[in-house]
């Protein structure tokens, strides 16, 4: 919770400093958040609690398990498609990925595993949209899974 | 009429949520606790990240954010999203409001992809841990791999945005 209480300070600071220089300013930025943040609430909602779903019904132990040593191709893709869905934070997923490393999964696959984690998101994508498009979110997260999977192709090579 | 969609998903979640209650009351109480932790996670983080982006907006003026980042900031442009990415900490969902306001200020779409995609996978702190636990042949590997791939990605945006197929017109 570190990053949230260091923005909610610096959020704070930045409110008052702006108050003193100007108030127009501050309520015009005031304004903006009020804005910003009713259109984005409902979306919110529904995201999360598609997340509540996939995450009670799709456990991360269970479908890294299923991808076993020199599964090749079929592997990496669905350890992709995997990374893209789940939203799991990176001090639960690196040490998860570590633990099924030494099971014996397909280091290409744990690759494109941890590479669409962070870089696809197919539960934000909706949010994403609201922000800056249908067409921004469809390709940036489309163009990220197929580099995720030159990226697993080439680890998988080298490590191997 | 157009229909809207949040609404129509809301009700669907709702109705699905209760037919799992009926069947597997367990599961449906998981699916609420889950959401309930997510939800507070995100109204936490929220609300202080688009107070930021609504001064900034209020404050900076376009033509520096135009200057600094927009089509003509050229290599040191780029170099700026990537710093700015990796400096942030924090959730990418974060980001997207901070990459909406830059690119209303006049950052260029190359500029802001490279931000978002920079911010999702590149953070010092995630580097050092990845490396204890998947070592660092591993974590350099797939570092040195992520950032042409994302130069590459944010290029190709690049492109389709040339060919009007992000945005109908600009």
């Amino acid at each position: 919770m570190g990053f949230a209480a260091a923005i909610w300070g610096i959020a704070g600071a930045g409110l008052l400093l702006s108050w003193m220089k100007s108030r127009e300013k501050t309520l015009a930025a005031l304004w903006f958040f009020r804005r910003s943040f009713l259109s984005l609430a409902p979306s919110i909602v529904a995201i999360i609690w598609a997340i509540g779903f996939i995450l009670t019904f799709l456990p991360a132990d269970y479908v890294l398990r299923s991808i076993g040593p020199d599964t090749g191709l079929q592997g990496i893709v669905l350890a992709a498609v995997f990374g893209s869905v789940v939203l799991i934070p990176a001090f639960i997923a690196f040490p998860l990925a570590a633990s099924f490393v030494r099971q014996g999964a397909d280091i290409g696959a744990i690759a494109a595993f941890v590479t669409t984690l962070v870089m696809v998101g197919v539960l934000t994508a909706p949010l994403e949209a609201k922000f800056f498009g249908k067409n921004f979110a469809l390709w940036r997260n489309s163009l990220s899974f197929v580099f995720a999977l030159v990226i697993a192709f080439v680890m998988g090579a080298v490590l191997r | 009429m157009k229909i809207k969609p949040v609404p129509v998903i809301l009700a669907i979640l709702a109705a699905a949520t209760v037919l799992i209650y009926m069947r597997r009351p367990d599961r449906a109480l998981s699916v609420l606790f889950v959401s309930k932790d997510y939800l507070l996670e995100m109204l936490f983080i929220l609300p202080p990240v688009l107070i930021l982006c609504g001064l900034f907006d209020a404050w900076v003026p376009k033509p520096t954010i135009e200057r600094l980042l927009g089509e003509a900031s050229g290599a040191r442009g780029a170099a700026i999203s990537l710093l700015l990415g990796t400096v942030a900490m924090g959730p990418l969902y974060a980001a997207f409001p901070i990459g909406k306001t830059l690119l209303d200020k006049g950052a260029s779409l190359y500029n802001v992809a490279v931000f978002l995609c920079v911010w999702a996978s590149i953070k010092i702190p995630m580097i050092l841990f990845e490396t204890k636990f998947l070592g660092a042949e591993f974590a350099l590997l797939r570092l040195a791999l992520t950032i042409p791939a994302i130069l590459i990605i944010s290029g190709l945006m690049k492109f389709l945005e040339a060919r009007s197929l992000i945005y109908a017109q600009k």
